[in-house]
């Protein structure tokens, strides 16, 4: 029976959703970063006053996604980009969402000053150890010896160098005011990352500087397997790489009760 | 308001601030620095924003976000500079937010030198990032002509929702002037129907993106911008001549060049040959007009430019192959004197000239055998 749904409603979309069908490949893990996104602007009540950046990649529809206002940046700028809007903006939410291609590597210029000026905004960046976008090449989180179509032997890190660790490098510098990893493979780690979101969008509501998330995500059409496959890679392969914890939680950070 | 010792480069800076200019992101390069500089004291000041960016690319990427989000906002730079800054431009325009770029032009390519040029004309007029479109550009040859059309760029940037660029070289940029400021326009955010500020409960939500998956979409883009464009090219062609009326040959030169040039056609004058001088204000959209109603009387055309015939192309084609055209350039940072100018002005004078001839090979072997 349909009757009593409204009272037994468990489960929505959030308010911060449009209601666009996801372009998202099955199992991957950017609908679930997108949910939380959403989860937690409805929650501090800023949809309408958030503006969101989407970076070059496959999140590059993630303005599709969101019911707010929303820009498209050049790859790896978006912290360029949410810089001038939230500087003369000041008392708006702004956020990009970025990749590993996007953020560690054209965009480094951009995300590392962005975070040394202690600009108050938002990053969630999802690292899933490829470009998905073009079609699954090496990035620069991509692990030692992993198969991709730019590393068909797997990543050389005689030649090709080594994965970059995005949060530990950016929590180094004074201008951040909470930088995190989590990852997205299970649902007690979702539950985790929903709460670092929230506290990364506190930090900037409350003026404390520089704040990312970056969270651990599946590609399994590049990767070449399952859903289920995938997250298990991440489990026991990105995790080790690239390990889970609070890199700076800043004093002011700390203190915040949610 | 009374005139003022400025130098160009400060004075484009308080011009823009009068204009209304709410946030600046730039990053040093000479020889425009000094406009940074000026803004980095100023803009704090009144309580706006300014930002050193960590590159060019940062500094246009926040101008491209300031910009979506409806503010009055500009960079400067100089060439080397310009060339990063040519990725967000393209964005830019593809998007359809309006920003000012100053580009106070040095010798190049390459690193190239500090001294004044004007060899990026190509680039800011015929495009220069990628994809189809066209940006406005102003060439000032004073600094009182850098000052108004400042505050001009602004104004065409919003009425068109296109980048306005400002090209000058280091000349213009450096020189100091007597000149006279506008009056202070109170900063006013005007409310756009696209700007992306936040919906603030009033709205429905926009998106500002230069995406276009569908072909079809992006051609139509391509043709509402091409649609701009031909109003721009309609109203907005601003030019100055000197000594038109009666001219037998007419030289054309924009920014310093044709301030140089202009020295020389009155010294010209003074020997009794009938020469004008036609200086483009608006490089882009070109003055074709004049030009080819010029082309219907005058015995002939001398392009002078400080680089190797870049705008001499742009006259060439309206011309249309029916007065002969002669061209002298100086290049990598050297600026004409107005004496080479005169020789150059008695040499056609004296022609023959021939319609068939190729001005840039003549002019390359003239400078060649000199040198």
């Amino acid at each position: 029976m349909v009757t009593s749904t409204i009272n037994n409603l468990v489960f929505q979309r959030p308010t911060g959703f449009t209601e666009t069908p996801t372009h998202y490949c099955p199992g991957c893990t950017h609908g679930v970063a997108h949910r939380l996104v959403a989860e937690v602007l409805e929650e501090m009540n800023v949809i309408d006053r958030t503006i969101g950046v989407a970076p070059v990649g496959c999140a590059v529809f993630a303005y599709n996604y969101f019911d707010t206002d929303f820009v498209e940046a050049p790859h790896g700028r978006a912290p360029a980009m949410a810089t001038g809007i939230k500087r003369v903006l000041p008392d708006r939410i702004v956020f990009t969402y970025q990749g590993d291609g996007d953020l560690a590597s054209i965009g480094m210029g951009e995300i590392v000053h962005a975070a040394a000026r202690g600009e108050n905004l938002t990053v969630i960046f999802i690292n899933n150890a490829n470009y998905g976008m073009t079609g699954g090449q090496m990035a620069p989180t991509t692990l030692p010896g992993m198969k991709t179509t730019s590393s068909p032997n797997g990543r050389d890190v005689e030649t090709q160098g080594f994965p970059i660790r995005m949060a530990e490098m950016l929590a180094t510098l004074d201008g951040v005011g909470y930088v995190v990893r989590r990852s997205l493979h299970d649902p007690k780690n979702i539950r985790l990352a929903k709460k670092a979101i929230r506290l990364a969008f506190e930090t900037q509501a409350r003026g404390l500087g520089f704040s990312m998330v970056e969270l651990l995500s599946t590609c399994p059409t590049n990767w070449g397997m399952t859903p289920v496959e995938s997250l298990k890679f991440v489990e026991e392969h990105m995790v080790p790489a690239f390990p889970l914890g609070d890199y700076k939680v800043g004093a002011g950070v700390g203190q915040i009760k949610l | 308001m009374t005139r003022e010792l400025w130098k160009g480069n400060e004075a484009i800076a308080e011009a823009a601030v009068r204009a209304g200019l709410e946030a600046y992101f730039g990053y040093p390069i000479t020889p425009q620095t000094e406009i940074l500089e000026y803004l980095s004291k100023r803009m704090p000041e009144l309580g706006r924003t300014f930002v050193q960016a960590e590159s060019e690319l940062g500094a246009i990427n926040m101008v491209y976000g300031a910009a979506c989000a409806g503010v009055r906002v500009m960079s400067t730079s100089s060439s080397p500079g310009v060339s990063l800054m040519m990725e967000g431009l393209s964005y830019i325009a593809g998007t359809e937010v309006p920003a000012v770029l100053v580009n106070v032009m040095r010798g190049g390519p390459g690193l190239g030198n500090i001294a004044p040029s004007q060899g990026d004309y190509n680039q800011a007029v015929h495009g220069g990032g990628h994809g189809d479109y066209q940006p406005i550009v102003l060439a000032p040859a004073s600094v009182q002509e850098a000052i108004d059309l400042t505050v001009l760029s602004f104004d065409l940037a919003e009425q068109y929702r296109t980048i306005c660029m400002v090209i000058l070289d280091g000349c213009v940029g450096q020189m100091m002037e007597p000149a006279r400021m506008p009056e202070m326009r109170p900063v006013q955010r005007a409310n756009w129907v696209w700007a992306t500020d936040g919906r603030m409960g009033k709205r429905e939500r926009r998106i500002l993106t230069s995406i276009y998956l569908d072909p079809v979409e992006e051609e139509k883009t391509n043709l509402r911008l091409l649609s701009r464009w031909k109003a721009i090219r309609q109203n907005e062609v601003r030019y100055k001549e000197y000594f038109l009326d009666d001219a037998e040959f007419v030289i054309v030169g924009f920014g310093t060049a044709g301030r140089v040039a202009l020295s020389a056609v009155r010294t010209a004058r003074e020997q009794g040959i009938r020469v004008g001088l036609l200086r483009p204000v608006t490089v882009s959209p070109f003055p074709v007009e004049v030009i080819d109603q010029l082309a219907e009387r005058v015995s002939g055309f001398l392009v002078t430019e400080m680089n190797s015939g870049q705008m001499l192309e742009d006259v060439r084609l309206a011309v249309k192959g029916r007065a002969p055209i002669e061209f002298y350039g100086r290049m990598g940072g050297v600026v004409p004197l107005p004496d080479e100018i005169l020789q150059e002005i008695q040499r056609v004078a004296a022609g023959p000239l021939s319609i068939g001839a190729d001005p840039r090979a003549d002019w390359f072997e003239r400078m060649t055998a000199q040198n």
